[in-house]
């Protein structure tokens, strides 16, 4: 049986199959409100080394919800950290402060440094470009809320597909669960050559392309939309080419096909009109609530208060 | 005609053949050889492999672990192992990539906890063929090259 007591969460690297499923069970029943007061006595410590309101509030709120309590840095320039202290000083101190550890830092590879000098568990809550694993299990949540199933899906990812962690992490995670894939970007934006090459490996089907007309014959059961940052783009008139294109409106559900569900990591510009919002499809800003249940679910695995 | 021998045969120790030029004295450091006994080393011998030449590396007195000489697959994968014991060669060892590797490659990547934070150097193989290695920390692969040595 899977347990996740004194586990630390840094990356969806370190789940399996087995894994994945537990945390999305167990959010299910948290959500079902089936399991309460789970933190009672729990202290948890949320160490957040660059600003991330959304994350930090959505762990907070998680905290009580589920009975325990929570402190922490919201800024690193009010923390020892600016008096000089070393990153592995303060993991060790505040280790003993807490039941556990949710951290957020701009430098990749910091949450698993953390684990290993860390007596408690860390839950990672995004580590510069690399992974933000609880990010991945509320995606994983939705998906299975929505549809009923995590496996033999027709999903399709838009937008910045090169750069965005969010997508990388969430095609490791499906991959898992043999769903097909439909990568849809402009060319300069495509899915990394080594998270492709992981597909092939593991004998997973995807199509790429360019044109979003094209993902009409998909039947997309999901349809994952993120952000084309600007800043992407050396020439203004070639990004704002790039936006018009690949944006969803009330016209682009119905080619799509009228079961699509249209997910977003938020925060969105203007990669979504704000006409979808009230479509039955647009299931985002339940994805952005299904945080809760989701951090409440984890914090309550690793500190044994679930199992 | 009698040889000369450019680089001297040792009665004990171990000999690394096949090194590409110019990569003796990386290999040396890959070791951790720089301060340790009486070394040999030859550069720019004629080779059938390695049409830029190759080196030779032949340290006396001393015969290394497997866990050592796999280390050398890191940068030169076609590179010979003979163990010489009393003038005779007495193992023709085979390389392989090591599954991990600590301290001894760096991470390209500059926003890396290893570059940043301090954290230990930490490589795992992700692929044999292509001498692909992932960083523990930051998980980004990299196909390892000379560069990637710690100085």
């Amino acid at each position: 049986m899977v347990s996740f007591t004194n586990r630390s969460i840094v990356s969806i690297r370190d789940m399996s199959q087995d894994d994945l499923t537990k945390v999305v069970d167990t959010t299910e029943l948290v959500k079902r409100g089936e399991l309460s007061g789970f933190l009672n006595g729990k202290t948890v410590a949320t160490l957040f080394f660059e600003p991330s309101t959304r994350t930090r509030l959505s762990f907070e709120s998680a905290v009580f919800k589920s009975g325990g309590s929570v402190f922490g840095i919201a800024n690193p320039k009010a923390s020892s950290q600016s008096k000089g202290e070393s990153f592995a000083d303060s993991i060790r101190t505040v280790s003993g402060y807490c039941d556990v550890m949710v951290i957020r830092h701009p430098v990749e590879g910091a949450a698993r440094m953390a684990s290993e000098l860390s007596g408690t568990p860390v839950i990672n809550a995004g580590d510069g470009a690399n992974q933000h694993p609880t990010q991945t299990f509320l995606d994983l949540f939705t998906i299975k809320e929505s549809i009923g199933r995590l496996d033999n899906l027709k999903i399709g990812m838009m937008g910045d597909l090169k750069y965005g962690r969010t997508v990388h992490s969430l095609t490791d995670a499906l991959a898992m669960f043999n769903n097909e894939l439909t990568f849809i970007s402009p060319p300069s934006l495509q899915m990394p050559g080594h998270i492709l090459k992981e597909l092939d490996d593991a004998d997973i089907s995807y199509r790429i392309i360019s044109d979003l007309e094209e993902a009409g014959e998909c039947n997309l059961d999901i349809l994952y939309v993120t952000r084309i940052q600007k800043e992407r783009f050396g020439d203004p008139q070639e990004y704002a080419k790039v936006a018009g294109v690949y944006r969803i409106t009330q016209n682009t559900i119905n080619m799509l096909g009228k079961d699509v569900r249209v997910m977003h990591p938020l925060p969105r510009v203007d990669e979504i009109a704000e006409e979808v919002d009230s479509m039955p499809n647009a299931i985002y800003f339940t994805q952005a609530h299904n945080g809760i249940p989701t951090r409440q679910a984890l914090l309550g695995l690793v500190t044994g208060g679930l199992n | 005609m009698t040889r000369a021998y450019k680089v001297y045969s040792i009665e004990n120790g171990t000999v690394i053949d096949h090194i590409p030029t110019p990569l003796a004295l990386k290999v040396v450091r890959i070791l951790g050889l720089e301060n340790e006994g009486i070394m040999t080393i030859g550069i720019g011998f004629n080779s059938e492999k390695h049409p830029c030449g190759k080196d030779i590396l032949k340290i006396e007195n001393r015969v290394l672990s497997y866990e050592e000489t796999d280390k050398i697959a890191l940068i030169a994968p076609d590179a010979t192992i003979n163990i010489i014991k009393n003038g005779e060669v007495v193992e023709k060892r085979q390389i392989t990539l090591p599954s991990e590797v600590r301290d001894i490659l760096s991470c390209p990547n500059p926003n890396c906890a290893t570059n940043k934070l301090g954290a230990r150097r930490h490589f795992q193989l992700e692929n044999k063929d292509s001498v692909t290695y992932r960083c523990f920390y930051c998980e980004r692969a990299t196909v390892v090259n000379a560069d990637m040595l710690v100085n």
